[in-house]
């Protein structure tokens, strides 16, 4: 990229950054330039280059080919340690903090010369206040909310006075106002001369924020542009290189409650975990019910218990199909026709080390494949191979390891396995969690096909914007309780935004039943 | 640092089957620095420990009859290895196995042959299996460490089998030692060839070897065994019991043992004695991990080990070292074999002298 003679001094250049791992090309001569006091987006779908170009110049990893100028200067930054000296500062999309500490002592742990704890903490509240970040330095880390962790994480930043602000997908762990409030906390700090680098595949917040975007697509620069002169469309065209297809969302009528679940109270196992209480919630053939709140807020032990990975003492507090399934394992559920697709794809999804035909085993209820106790693999692989092709799964056929897949593939790998099991019910949690927007457009209109052929769909997610676009019903989830249901089209992104700190009218009626 | 431990993206394959196969070589070659170092010519040592054994076909013959029990209850405990079922105590249940089928031998030795070696055979299993049941029991009602248990229950069979040959099935002519009768005809298995002590159990092993290939490869309980072991969480997701896998991987650990203790009073030796622990329980441990717990590396593991054995005597006989050297051999191999695990998970990278920060 050319800077005219009257520009200022870059505060970052890099030039024909390449970087290889083994035999993938993760960069490919990639230029960028940062301004002082730009917010600066870095735009590309999951798998795209952007979180390995950030590790470049945080210095987590060497580039093949390169250079790297640090105001003017060039530089080689071989660890973090030195980044941060140099006044580079990064916010990780997941959070490097130790549950079981106070604040003022993990930020301490993450300083290379930490002043006295009690120094330390008038400092954290000196940057709390003029960036209007509240937290209590001495709270423990495990009874903060995600937003609040985060808070954390850029303070520890702010701390060292950083030149240039990386964020990794800050916003994705975010309730909508808590958005607001970070862009509030980048402009100010640009607006004092900090650059900032936000990386993000969520259009409309880059055009709310940034002032020039950095488009990469399989490793190369494809475009840079100014966002505030394009459109989400154009965007999503140079991210993903073509036309994205719509959908349309039909209206439909539902029909019997296939999934039911009435006055479940269970206590977690977890010291970390949530109380659920009192949870009335009920979803109909041929509906989609969403379930919004931010995670931690017990949607990890709703699906739990709904999928039959932890059982509740009431047989009856659990219905599906019409049967009383609190006490029923998971495979006995998945035959009277549930499917499930978990938050987390490698390790409970799906078994990492193992192939994907085995991974289609794994849940396999029909056709049947098991006689005298022995596996039919020639039908599982069969099985697995119709899947691949459906979903069109990205990887080297059914014997590829599940860990060799994207998690994008392996996401719609996942969720092919399950919807081929015709179920009845199928709940789904975060869908298109890191799944690349060509991708997560397709789950969405599998989703609602499924649905307008009369299956009973729940969907827990963190993106408001999805369960707007699919869901016919909303419902919140905050502190282990439900909100009322509102039907989609008589709500909107700032009521349920308020709901999700657990701010809703109460009413007398069970919650979720409302409408049926 | 100059050398770091990097890791794979995908564990190589090829790195699996080549460590036990380096571990040997690595074995081999610090068993020749020993040699030197005890004062015994190396080569001449080697030949003593590792050829000799095998010059006759008598020689060939104990070492399938060695390897027999070993081949048996590693490959009992891959099933629960591989399930993450970590049954250490092979030993005990060795031992129970062979007190049951011993209990069978004396009692009912006027049963025909075929109907008492089969007989003798179930009880072994069972023995061995009520003392892997122990551990399955207390494990998955009260969450007790199986490692810790199972090993526990090593030290009571031993006191169980003393008591036995010490008390109630002592040999009355046997000049006050501790062992009991000399089993009828009836109770011992018979030989494959004449002249060579191999015998019938050789063939049983290569049946449950055969058995276990066709669980774990084939078999729809021996993939959520696999499963379970893998990842606890998908296991769970997937409705697999997990307490069921607990159960079925110590009582196929626990049977096999037994089976095993059962050919050890059945065989040449004809009698359960005080010094009925000697060590295959453990042995097998190794067997198994050089094995890969896969039932073909278990046999070619079992003979290697069942070497290290005969090797031990010979150097023993010959070379005038202690009869712990071939322990030794055993530690060295399990050593470099775990040690070598290591790169098949990573690899290691020349970093040059920069400093690194995680």
């Amino acid at each position: 990229m050319n800077t005219m003679a009257s520009s200022p001094t870059p505060l970052l250049e890099l030039k024909g950054m390449r970087k290889v791992y083994q035999t993938v090309v993760a960069n490919d001569h990639i230029d960028l330039c940062v301004l002082p006091g730009e917010i600066h987006a870095v735009l590309g779908e999951n798998g795209a280059g952007k979180s390995t170009l950030m590790k470049m110049i945080y210095g987590v990893t060497q580039p093949t080919a390169g250079k790297l100028f640090w105001q003017g200067q060039d530089t080689n930054i071989s660890n973090p340690s030195q980044a941060r000296k140099l006044g580079i500062g990064m916010v990780f999309q997941h959070f490097s903090l130790f549950e079981t500490l106070s604040v003022v002592e993990n930020v301490a742990l993450g300083l290379d010369n930490p002043p006295k704890l009690k120094q330390l903490a008038q400092d954290i509240t000196e940057i709390s206040n003029r960036y209007e970040l509240p937290i209590d330095p001495f709270r423990s880390v495990h009874t903060l909310s995600v937003g609040e962790m985060q808070r954390v994480e850029i303070i520890r930043c702010l701390l060292q006075e950083p030149k240039l602000l990386i964020m990794d997908e800050p916003t994705s762990v975010l309730a909508p106002s808590a958005v607001r409030k970070l862009f509030e906390t980048l402009r100010q700090l640009a607006a004092e001369g900090c650059s900032i680098l936000y990386i993000s595949h969520k259009l409309d917040e880059i055009q709310a924020l940034c002032h020039t975007a950095t488009v990469i697509r399989s490793g190369k620069v494809v475009a840079t542009c100014t966002p505030a002169n394009e459109t989400p469309q154009s965007m999503a065209r140079m991210m993903i290189g073509k036309d994205l297809t719509a959908y349309k969302h039909q209206a439909s009528i539902p029909g019997e409650t296939l999934l039911k679940i009435s006055g479940m109270s269970c206590a977690s196992n977890d010291p970390f975990g949530i109380h659920l209480n009192n949870i009335h919630l009920a979803v109909r053939a041929g509906e989609i019910l969403g379930v919004a709140g931010i995670s931690g807020n017990g949607q990890k032990e709703l699906l739990y218990a709904i999928s039959g990975e932890e059982l509740v003492s009431q047989s009856d507090a659990i219905q599906i199909c019409g049967v009383n399934v609190g006490k029923m394992n998971a495979r006995g559920r998945r035959q009277l026709g549930l499917s499930f697709v978990p938050e987390e794809r490698l390790g409970r999804g799906a078994v990492p080390e193992m192939s994907l035909q085995d991974n289609a085993l794994l849940t396999m209820i029909k056709p049947v494949v098991v006689e005298h106790g022995l596996v039919q693999s020639d039908k599982v692989r069969a099985y697995a191979s119709a899947c691949i092709e459906k979903f069109d799964v990205k990887c080297n056929g059914p014997q590829s390891e599940a860990q060799s897949l994207s998690g994008g593939n392996l996401q719609k790998f996942i969720v092919g396995r399950e919807i081929m099991q015709d179920p009845k019910v199928i709940v789904l949690a975060q869908p298109t969690w890191g799944v690349d927007i060509g991708a997560a457009l397709f789950i969405r209109q599998t989703l609602l096909e499924l649905r307008n052929k009369g299956v009973a769909i729940l969907v827990i997610s963190e993106e408001i914007d999805e369960l707007f676009e699919i869901s016919d019903r909303i419902v919140v989830m905050a502190d282990g309780k439900l909100s009322p249901t509102k039907l989609t089209q008589d709500t909107n992104v700032e009521e349920i935004g308020v709901w999700m700190s657990g701010l809703w009218p109460e009413t007398d009626q069970p919650t979720a039943l409302a409408a049926v | 640092m100059l050398l770091k431990f990097e890791k794979r993206p995908v564990a190589s394959e090829l790195m699996r089957y080549i460590s036990p196969v380096l571990s040997i070589a690595m074995t081999l070659a610090c068993g020749f620095i020993l040699f030197g170092l005890l004062g015994k010519d190396p080569i001449k040592a080697f030949e003593i420990f590792f050829i000799n054994p095998l010059k006759t076909s008598y020689g060939i013959s104990e070492l399938f009859l060695k390897a027999t029990p070993l081949i048996l209850i590693a490959t009992g405990l891959s099933i629960g290895f591989r399930a993450n079922v970590w049954n250490i105590g092979a030993e005990g249940q060795f031992i129970l196995g062979a007190i049951a089928a011993t209990g069978v031998a004396i009692h009912f030795d006027y049963h025909p042959k075929l109907l008492l070696l089969t007989e003798m055979a179930i009880a072994g299993m069972l023995g061995g299996m009520l003392w892997a049941g122990i551990t399955a029991f207390l494990r998955t009602r009260f969450n007790t460490n199986e490692i810790l248990v199972s090993l526990m229950l090593v030290y009571v069979a031993q006191y169980l089998a003393e008591w036995f040959v010490h008390g109630p099935w002592k040999d009355p002519d046997g000049f006050g030692f501790p062992q009991t009768v000399l089993f009828t005809e009836n109770a011992l298995l018979p030989t494959l060839f004449d002249g060579l002590r191999v015998n019938l159990s050789l063939l049983v092993a290569l049946f449950f070897l055969v058995i276990a290939y066709i669980f774990i490869f084939k078999s729809f309980s021996g993939f959520k065994m696999l499963v379970s072991g893998y990842a606890k969480a998908a296991s769970r997701y997937a409705g697999f019991s997990i307490n069921s896998s607990v159960w079925l991987g110590l009582l196929a650990g626990g049977a096999m043992a037994g089976i095993a203790g059962m050919t050890d009073v059945s065989g040449p030796g004809g009698q359960l004695t005080a010094h009925i622990s000697n060590g295959y329980g453990f042995a097998a441990i190794i067997v198994a991990y050089v094995g890969r717990l896969h039932p073909v590396g278990i046999f070619f593991s079992g003979l290697l080990m069942a070497l290290l054995y005969l090797g031990g005597e010979q150097a023993q006989h010959y070379l005038n070292l202690p009869a712990s050297i071939g322990r030794v051999f055993q530690g060295m191999l399990l050593f470099f074999l775990l040690g070598l695990d290591i790169l098949v998970q990573y690899r290691i990278r020349y970093t040059g002298f920069t400093r690194k920060e995680a």
